[in-house]
């Protein structure tokens, strides 16, 4: 049912239709900017090229199966923009002809396209972008999240952290935008739950750890003071993975690397996950990553919102999300529910080495007056968020 | 692993066991199926089965149980008087939860993973139908009549009416997120289906096949997040429903006439089927997460024991006595 091949040098659609009936049709663009994946130590880990892709062609599988019963027609446009491509001709080309836009791109053109003219009215996911400003200051109408904030991940961690009474903590940094970002978040999360950052230290990337390791990370940590967790902000993944067993310390890693809260892991099994781990590989030959658990989510969320409102209008179906009535069954043992202050996808996240799972925040006794899910991220009195008054 | 059949001659020797009350469960994560004796309510014998056991129930004259070996693609046929597996039946992929048709000899499967529901003939020992569904299918159940097959989709949330003669769905109610159980009323007259992440438990007319309301539940101290119904039973005379609420750990008392919940059974961990004994006296819940069952007496309407058996269990079947 899905297409076969994805044209990777230009950018190329290509209509995959879910199974045809007579009723409504919901055409939906999935919407992709490429970008340069940061050079990483190890040569080992090359990350899959369909990230995201795949899970929007799952969530058309699921959505077309509910459909069949329905007279619902789901079809997904794959739009993939190479780097160096004009990603707002490709925006608005998809615009041109959808109203209902799944987007795997970096926060800054997730925000140009949801600022488009063409964007108005549309109801658009953000299935990639952790930015905390494009959920708050920088929030827009037209904009929802099924991938969750740094913010959101941070505190799913620290509250792990915080019930096991692991509470003095000590944490390496890497330069990447993105580490700066997840850092602020931990530190945040810290304050909040009532742990504490007793040292933070920066690495500078100047050394090779495939060959130095034994040498370069004892001496590195020698100095921290005494703590029960290391903390990482390394979200390429390019020296966290060395620090376990490398520090001065015998103490256990968490963050980018070690014990990592996530959207998704593929080490999720209970409340049925297995089933849709099972669903996934079947179809992309890998496990799910957090980006496509993001993008079928995302569009789940259009199908179980066309299903119960039976339409295919963009503003019927936001606010059917927004509302009180929508809930998601996505394999995460709690109903998933959006918040109606930003947009925000509400939702428990696996804390997960690559091995095994270790928890499933938002963790007992953390308690919440409407929701636990809302002791994740920027709850309603603390956002900054006015687009959705 | 699967056991065949033992031979005739080590049959022979065997001394058959007197037949006592038996509640049979499945251990979902140890791949064995405990029995235990309803009178002195202890684990009696433990077996050895095939992968990933889950759904499980006797033969209309108890001669012998059915298990889905989910992850062996297969249904196995136990010997309840042996306990040997006589033979694995087909059942097309990872067989979840099953029922058995009225004629006694139709077993209608749900195959989780195809999105498909499977119909067995057990003495032909052949899959002489399957039928398209929608995504993650799990609950099952066909009316006394036999007319109608019910299957619940969880992805899809939706109960597919199914005509058994034709095998074509011929209506699709959407219920709440996550559909598990199914089970008409003794008159056939309504359909109860449980939704897991909804949190409902929803009443339709089957004539109409309009929804009559939908049940709601409320504990105090336990997050709705964690009400989660699966598994449940309808009494015979059709008064009450008794329903596992997952996570919450609590069996609900429903009355079936007024829709009213009447009370909550504390049991244990992640409860998520039952069986009750045939004169609907003692009700006996699988418990996944405490790996044990907790019986509870419904004429005394409170919980008596809890009884340990394997890693999750899963399903649960009664056997009279002398069957």
């Amino acid at each position: 049912m899905p297409c076969k091949t994805v044209p990777l040098s230009a950018a190329a659609i290509c209509v995959a239709a879910g199974q045809a009936a007579a009723g409504i049709d919901i055409p939906i663009a999935y919407l992709e900017q490429q970008v340069e994946r940061p050079a990483v130590l190890t040569n080992l880990d090359r990350p899959p090229e369909d990230i995201g892709l795949m899970g929007a062609r799952l969530g058309l599988a699921d959505n077309a199966q509910t459909g069949s019963f329905m007279g619902h027609a789901y079809s997904v446009s794959e739009v993939v923009v190479p780097i160096g491509d004009d990603w707002l001709d490709a925006a608005r080309a998809a615009l041109a002809e959808h109203r209902i836009l799944v987007v795997n791109a970096p926060a800054e053109e997730m925000l140009a396209l949801a600022d488009l003219p063409e964007a108005e009215g549309a109801l658009i996911f953000n299935a990639s972008a952790e930015s905390e400003a494009l959920r708050e200051e920088a929030c827009r109408a037209n904009l929802l999240h099924t991938m969750p904030s740094y913010a959101m991940r941070a505190d799913a961690l620290m509250q792990f952290l915080v019930s096991k009474r692991w509470t003095d903590l000590v944490m390496i940094t890497g330069q990447r935008e993105a580490d700066i970002a997840f850092a602020e978040a931990l530190r945040g999360s810290a304050t909040k739950f009532g742990a504490r950052i007793r040292a933070e230290r920066e690495w500078d990337m100047s050394s090779d750890m495939r060959r130095n390791i034994g040498q370069e990370f004892p001496r590195f940590t020698q100095d921290f003071p005494s703590h029960h967790v290391m903390l990482v902000a390394d979200e390429a993944g390019d020296f966290g993975p060395y620090l376990e067993f490398n520090a001065w310390e015998p103490r256990p890693v968490a963050g980018s690397a070690g014990a990592r809260p996530d959207a998704w892991s593929d080490r999720v099994e209970a409340y049925g996950a297995a089933q849709l781990q099972e669903r996934f590989r079947r179809m992309a030959e890998r496990s799910m990553r957090p980006v496509d658990y993001a993008t079928w989510a995302a569009m789940r969320s259009v199908g179980e919102a066309v299903t119960r409102t039976s339409s295919a209008d963009p503003d019927t179906l936001r606010a059917y999300i927004l509302g009180a009535d929508f809930e998601l069954a996505a394999f995460k043992g709690a109903a998933i529910t959006f918040r109606d202050w930003n947009g925000q996808m509400r939702q428990p996240m696996p804390v997960a080495t690559r091995t095994a799972l270790v928890a499933m925040p938002p963790m007992e006794g953390f308690l919440h007056q409407s929701s636990t899910l809302d002791t994740l991220g920027r709850d309603r009195p603390e956002t900054a968020c006015t687009a959705f008054e | 692993m699967i056991r065949t059949t033992v031979s005739a001659l080590a049959l022979m020797a065997l001394s058959a066991p007197a037949l006592a009350q038996e509640v049979w469960i499945s251990n979902e994560r140890d791949q064995t199926v405990s029995i235990i004796d309803v009178q002195t309510m202890e684990v009696v014998d433990t077996i050895e089965v095939g992968a990933r056991p889950r759904g499980i129930m006797f033969s209309h004259d108890y001669s012998v149980a059915y298990l889905c070996a989910s992850d062996d693609d297969t249904i196995q046929v136990i010997d309840v008087e042996t306990r040997e597996i006589l033979h694995n039946l087909p059942s097309g992929e990872n067989p979840e939860t099953f029922t058995l048709h009225p004629d006694g000899r139709h077993i209608w499967i749900s195959n989780e993973d195809d999105n498909i529901t499977s119909v067995l003939d057990v003495e032909e020992r052949r899959i002489v139908a399957q039928i398209p569904v929608g995504i993650e299918p799990e609950g099952k159940a066909i009316n006394h009549a036999g007319t109608i097959a019910i299957t619940t989709s969880e992805t899809t949330n939706m109960a597919h009416w199914i005509d058994t003669e034709t095998h074509e769905i011929f209506e699709n109610s959407l219920v709440g997120s996550r559909p598990r159980d199914a089970e008409f009323t003794t008159d056939d007259k309504r359909l109860f289906v449980s939704a897991e992440i909804g949190g409902g438990l929803h009443v339709f007319d089957t004539e109409t096949f309009e929804e009559i309301t939908e049940i709601r539940f409320e504990i105090p101290d336990v997050h709705p997040h964690d009400i989660q119904p699966v598994g449940f039973r309808l009494t015979e005379d059709m008064t009450r429903a008794y329903v596992a609420l997952g996570p919450a750990n609590r069996i609900a008392v429903v009355d079936i006439e007024t829709y009213e919940v009447l009370k909550y059974h504390q049991v244990g961990r992640r409860v998520w089927h039952m069986a009750m004994s045939n004169d609907e006296t003692l009700l006996f819940t699988t418990n996944g997460v405490s790996g044990d069952v907790t019986v509870i007496d419904l004429v005394r309407e409170e919980p008596i024991k809890t009884i340990q058996v394997g890693r999750f269990p899963w399903g649960a079947a009664y056997r009279p006595a002398g069957s």
